[in-house]
Parts: structure tokens; sequence; C-alpha cells
């Protein structure tokens, strides 16, 4: 027994140095408490469905989220609107289809199974409009920063007057937790920004939470199954390990030797 | 092989066996006599052949869903993630399936430097052992690219150039690797294909891992000889298949943990970005299980030393059989070697951590600090610790009691623990 000890100790000393290295980078981000986390971590539906609104009336002007489907909208584990909610919202996007049978491309109100339309047509398009810089692709941008989340979170309330001594070029901005310091992006949320229907006051820390809330499950849409199975399965496999050790003690004690 | 002739009892069964030897093969296998004193670290075995099988069955569900090509990648990876049934468990499963696999071999390799398993008789178990060390890197490496992110573009950029570093063929070698001038779409399609192809490879190499295992039958943890079939072994199955599968479940626990609650700890934000060759990410680091030997690398100033002496710090093991002097096997009774083995142990999980890092400064003093070390305690230490060290009495058998003293197996088992 003193042996699987041992392995365990092992294993953990050699998780916690991979995490300390993936920590190195790390500076202190804003925190805040996320629904999300943890082992029965589930979205605050109220939350998400505000965190639709931030996107769809704030980011959505420049960020595009093409991963993403209105379906995905009314499903299970996400913003869960209703299927009507989530129609209505497709129909009051505009999508270029077609061909048709005359050959045209033509114009028609989005659907629940398209995509996010997105803002601009392509990349050039969207650096152009945008002095050069590239609104990143927000379907999986809580994943792909290194803080995930907090860092995310950090960087939409971290707009600062810049220190004194340091100088910025035209439509730059100062940001404290962002790489560098330097940001592209105008600060772009403010107290009262938008008008949430379901009379939640509309701060800024507010905004941030439910815009940061609601990309997590645009990067994640099946976190609530995944920790729900993994309680299942972590579960199940805790009993099949006991019952498993209990007939190999049985088994090794037909012989004088200790397991 | 078998130590005794298996006869089947059915006529059938008899007739086939005549003309396959099935039958005899499973007896040989529920049979095969096994020391009853193997340790926890023993499990590691069986628990990599798991990881193998998991990565060849989850990979195969992946590679129905994934589209090779430079343009589509990351958005079939991203379809399987969203609207494939169960396709975000079946993917992070295989992404922490390589940590797990990586996991399991290092264990795997340290528990036989610690135990001396690679020294005769076992010397090709060790060597087919190194060369599907070799091909779990390869198959990782371009495993990692397949999602076509920025740490897979950016990674496969670094190594694939190291082969530029060869004198005078090394830009051809380079292009042709590549398939064009840079990496992109061919060089993605050929990576798909080869990763397909190497854990099939690496399976082959299991079953002869195996067989060469079976000849001589397995170490222990008194690195003496046993007798087979005697008091001192049990047949595989149940004692070890039962045991196998405690170590199995606990291992399976951690896994769990990781691809149900932190799936992507273990990777790297970055490819969470879609490949873009105009931008460079600000650190190239590939994964956890390369740090070491990047670390080595980038220690080297020179570029063609470099790639050298990565190489070698792979290769010198394959040659470690007869680098390593001693006849006695477990480091239980090298008081000297002991020592040494830990820190080789520190000293690779110094690599590992200065590998992650950038490569300048201190980090950089101590990865060649670091470096050097591995290969003095190669190159010079275990040659001449075979000759210099007093060892301590071998136990006459891994049950009996040594020379009228003290019940062996009773103090080995307490030096483990001191470990």
């Amino acid at each position: 027994m003193k042996n699987i000890f041992k392995i365990t100790y092992l294993i953990i000393f050699l998780l916690a140095g991979t995490l300390q290295v993936n920590a190195a980078e790390k500076i202190d981000l804003l925190k805040t408490d996320w629904s999300f986390k943890g082992l029965f971590g589930k979205f605050d539906r109220g939350s998400l469905q505000r965190g639709y609104q931030v996107y769809t009336e704030v980011c959505s002007s420049c960020h595009s989220m093409k991963y993403v489907s209105y379906r995905n909208l009314f499903e299970p584990g996400g913003p869960e609107f209703t299927e009507d909610q989530a129609k209505a919202i497709a129909a009051s996007f505009e999508i270029t289809d077609g061909p048709n049978n005359d050959g045209e491309m033509f114009i028609r109100p989005a659907k629940l199974s398209d995509k996010f339309v997105m803002p601009f047509e392509n990349v050039k398009a969207a650096q152009a409009a945008n002095g050069g810089a590239y609104p990143p692709d927000m379907s999986v941008l809580a994943k792909a920063r290194s803080g995930g989340v907090d860092y995310i979170y950090s960087v939409l309330l971290g707009y600062q007057d810049p220190p004194s001594g340091v100088t910025l070029e035209d439509g730059v901005y100062y940001n404290k937790y962002m790489y560098g310091n330097n940001i592209k992006m105008a600060e772009p949320l403010s107290d009262g920004l938008v008008e949430y229907s379901d009379g939640t006051i509309a701060s800024k820390e507010q905004m941030a939470k439910d815009v940061t809330t609601f990309l997590m499950w645009a990067a994640e849409p099946h976190l609530e199954s995944r920790h729900r199975m993994g309680f299942k399965a972590i579960l199940y496999l805790i009993i099949l390990t006991i019952l498993v050790y209990f007939s190999m003690k049985k088994i090794w004690s037909r012989i004088e030797s200790e397991v | 092989m078998s130590d005794h002739e298996y006869v089947p009892k059915s006529k059938f069964g008899k007739w086939f066996n005549d003309r396959l030897p099935l039958l005899s093969l499973a007896s040989h296998l529920t049979d095969y006599p096994t020391p009853k004193n193997l340790n926890y670290w023993w499990t590691f075995g069986g628990i990599l052949t798991f990881c193998l099988i998991t990565q060849i069955v989850t990979g195969l569900t992946l590679a129905m869903h994934y589209i090779a090509h430079a343009d589509l990648a990351f958005e079939s990876v991203e379809h399987i993630m969203r609207d494939v049934n169960y396709g975000w468990l079946i993917r992070y499963i295989h992404a922490n399936g390589a940590s797990m696999f990586f996991l399991a071999v290092y264990i795997h390799i340290f528990r036989s430097l610690f135990y001396g398993s690679y020294k005769s008789p076992r010397e090709i178990i060790w060597i087919i052992g190194i060369i599907i060390y070799l091909l779990m890197m390869a198959a990782a490496f371009m495993g990692y690219v397949l999602p076509w992110g920025q740490m897979s573009f950016w990674g496969a950029t670094v190594i694939t150039n190291l082969f530029s570093a060869v004198p005078l063929v090394g830009e051809g070698i380079v292009n042709w690797l590549w398939g064009g001038y840079s990496v992109d779409n061919p060089t993605l399609t050929r990576f798909f294909t080869l990763h397909y192809l190497i854990p099939f490879l690496i399976l082959g190499l299991v079953v002869l891992h195996i067989w060469a295992l079976h000849i001589p039958g397995n170490n222990n943890p008194v690195g003496i000889d046993v007798k087979k079939p005697s008091k001192d072994t049990v047949p595989f199955h149940p004692y070890i298949v039962i045991k196998d599968a405690f170590a199995l479940l606990m291992f399976t626990i951690v896994f769990a943990f990781f691809v149900f609650y932190s799936p992507n700890i273990l990777g790297h934000a970055d490819n969470y970005i879609e490949a873009n060759p105009m931008v460079t990410p600000a650190h190239i680091v590939p994964e956890w299980y390369l740090l070491p030997f990047y670390a080595i690398l980038r220690s080297v100033p020179d570029k063609l030393m470099g790639v050298v002496a990565m190489l070698s710090a792979i290769l010198i093991l394959a040659a470690l059989p007869w680098l390593d002097t001693s006849k006695i096997r477990s480091a239980v009774f090298r008081p000297l070697y002991k020592q040494f083995y830990w820190i080789l142990l520190i000293d690779v999980l110094v690599l590992g951590y200065v590998g992650a890092m950038p490569a300048e400064g201190l980090y950089l003093l101590i990865a060649r600090v670091a470096t050097a070390y591995y290969f003095i305690h190669f190159l010079i230490i275990l040659p001449v610790l075979g000759f210099k060290e007093k060892t301590i009495p071998l136990p006459f058998s891994i049950t009996e009691p040594v020379l009228g003293g003290a019940p062996m197996a009773l103090s080995v088992k307490k030096k483990e623990s001191l470990n």
C-alpha cells in the first residue's frame, strides 16, 4: 500500500511541476466568481443571455464568432433561449446565399442552422476597418489566451491612462493586463452601455462578467455535460477501484506474499 | 516458449492448436511465471498498453471527422468539439491521452533505470523500448501539428528546421520534408499520414517488446535471477492481472480528472488560435514531455551541435546496457548508484523546467550545466561506478534470508519505502 502512495506522490509532484511551468508567465489577473468552475460548475443562464446581448450589441460589430450557430442558442447547456427566440434572433440577421436557379446570389434572413453572421467579409476587410489590427474571432477566444476567462475579464476592465513617460500612438490604448500593455481596441464597455431586459443593472463589471461567461460557453459549449459526465465517470471508477482492490487482496491471500 | 507442453482438452481444440498454436500462446500468457515481489512500479507496462490502445481507438474515431487540409483542419477540429456526438470527449481523451502516455512511459523508463532492468539478459527488450519511445515522440509531435493552431504550425517549423543544420544537404532535406518552401498543406497531409501509421508500428514493436520479455522473464525489485516456475513466482493470471487492473484503475482516475475537469491545462492556449504564417508567437514551446530535450537542444550555441546533442541524449540510452558496467541490477544493493539515480532524475526535471523558460541568462546557464551533467552521468559516472562501487551482498532468493541474517525480502521492502 505504501507503494501506491509513492506513485500518487510522484504523479502529483510531476503535475504540480507542469502547472508551475504554465503559471510562470501569468501576472495577477482580476478575479471574480465564475459559476462554471469546479466539479459541478454550470453556466448561469441569465448571465449567458445577458452576455449574448453584450456580444451582439457591442462586440459583434468588429468580432466574428464563426464556429457558433444560431441553433446553439437554444440547445441545452447554453443560454437556452426558447426555440422561437433563437429563430427570431437568427431572422434579424441577413445572409448572402446562393447561387439560386438563375445563377444569382441572393440575400435572405438567417436560419437556425446558419453560423453567426460575420461583421466583415474577410480578415483584410476587418483589418482595414480597424486600423490594421484584426479583431480576433471570438468562438474559442476564452481558450486561446493564457489566463482564459480571468484574462479576458481583466482586459475588459484594465483600461487606464498610460503611466507618465509612456506615449501612445494614435489609435492605441493603454491596458494594464494586455500583453505589452498596448491595445488597439478602444475601451468597449462603459456603465449603462446596454439595457438589460431582465432589469440587471448594466455596470461595467456586470457586463464584463456576462460577456466573458458567454465567451466561455461559446468556446466550450459542452462544458456542463462534461462536468456532469466527469462526476459520474470518476465516481464509477472509484467504486470499481475499491472493488478491484478487495478482489486483489482476496486473490493474493492465497499465497504468502504481500501485494 | 512454454515451460510445459500445453495439450488442449477438446478434439477440435487439438486440431486447431496443431495448425495454429493460439491456445498454447493463451496458456503461456496465463501461466507465465512472474516474480511475486514485483512492486507497483511494474504495473506501468500494462498501463502503457492501455494508453496505446486508447490512443489508437480514439484516434481512429477522430480521423473519421478530421480533415487534413491547411484551410479546413482547424475548423474540422472545432466541428468535432461542437457538432460530433461526444466529439469533445473523444478529442480530449486523445489529447490528454498523449500526456498520460508519456507520464507512464517516463515512470516505466525510470523504473527500469532504478532496478537495472536493461542489463543482461534484457538488452534487446530495452533497445526495442527506446525505439518505441522515439516513435512515440515522432507520433506525438506530428499529432500536435494536426489541429493546425499557432503552436502546431510554429512547432512544426522549428523542429523541421533543425534538419537544415545538416551540412551541405540540410536545406534540401528541409524542403523535402515540407514538400515545399514552408510548412504548408503538403506538410500537414504527410504528417497526418505518418501520425496514422506510427501507432501501428509501435503496436508491432510492443509485441516484440513483450516477446523478448517472456524469454528471460521479468526483472524484479531485488534484481536477482528467479527460478521459474518456483515458490518465488506466481502465475500471471490471476495474480498479476488483478494487480495491473487495480493500478490501471488508479491511473484512469487521474486520467479522467484531466479529461473532464482540466482538459486544456497540459496544452498551450496559442493552439486555439488558427495557424498564421505571418504572426510568430512570443514563445514557441513544445509539449511538456519533450521539454528536457528541447532544453538540451537550446543549451548548445551551435545549431548543428545542438541537434547532435539532442539526438545523442536519446540514443545514448540505447548504449546503456554496456555503459553501466555494474553486474548488480537493483539500485537497492548499489548505495552510490542510488544517489546518482536520484540526481539524474532531478537533473531531467530541471532540464524540463528550463526547457519551458526563455533560453537566456540564468536559465541558459542552468540548462548548460544540466545538459553537461546528463552526459557525464551516462558517459563517466556509470562506467566508473561499476568498478569502484562497494555493493551490498545480494540475497540467494527473493524470499530466503541472506547468509543467515535478517529476512531479506523484508529489509528490501524497508529500503524501498525510504526512497
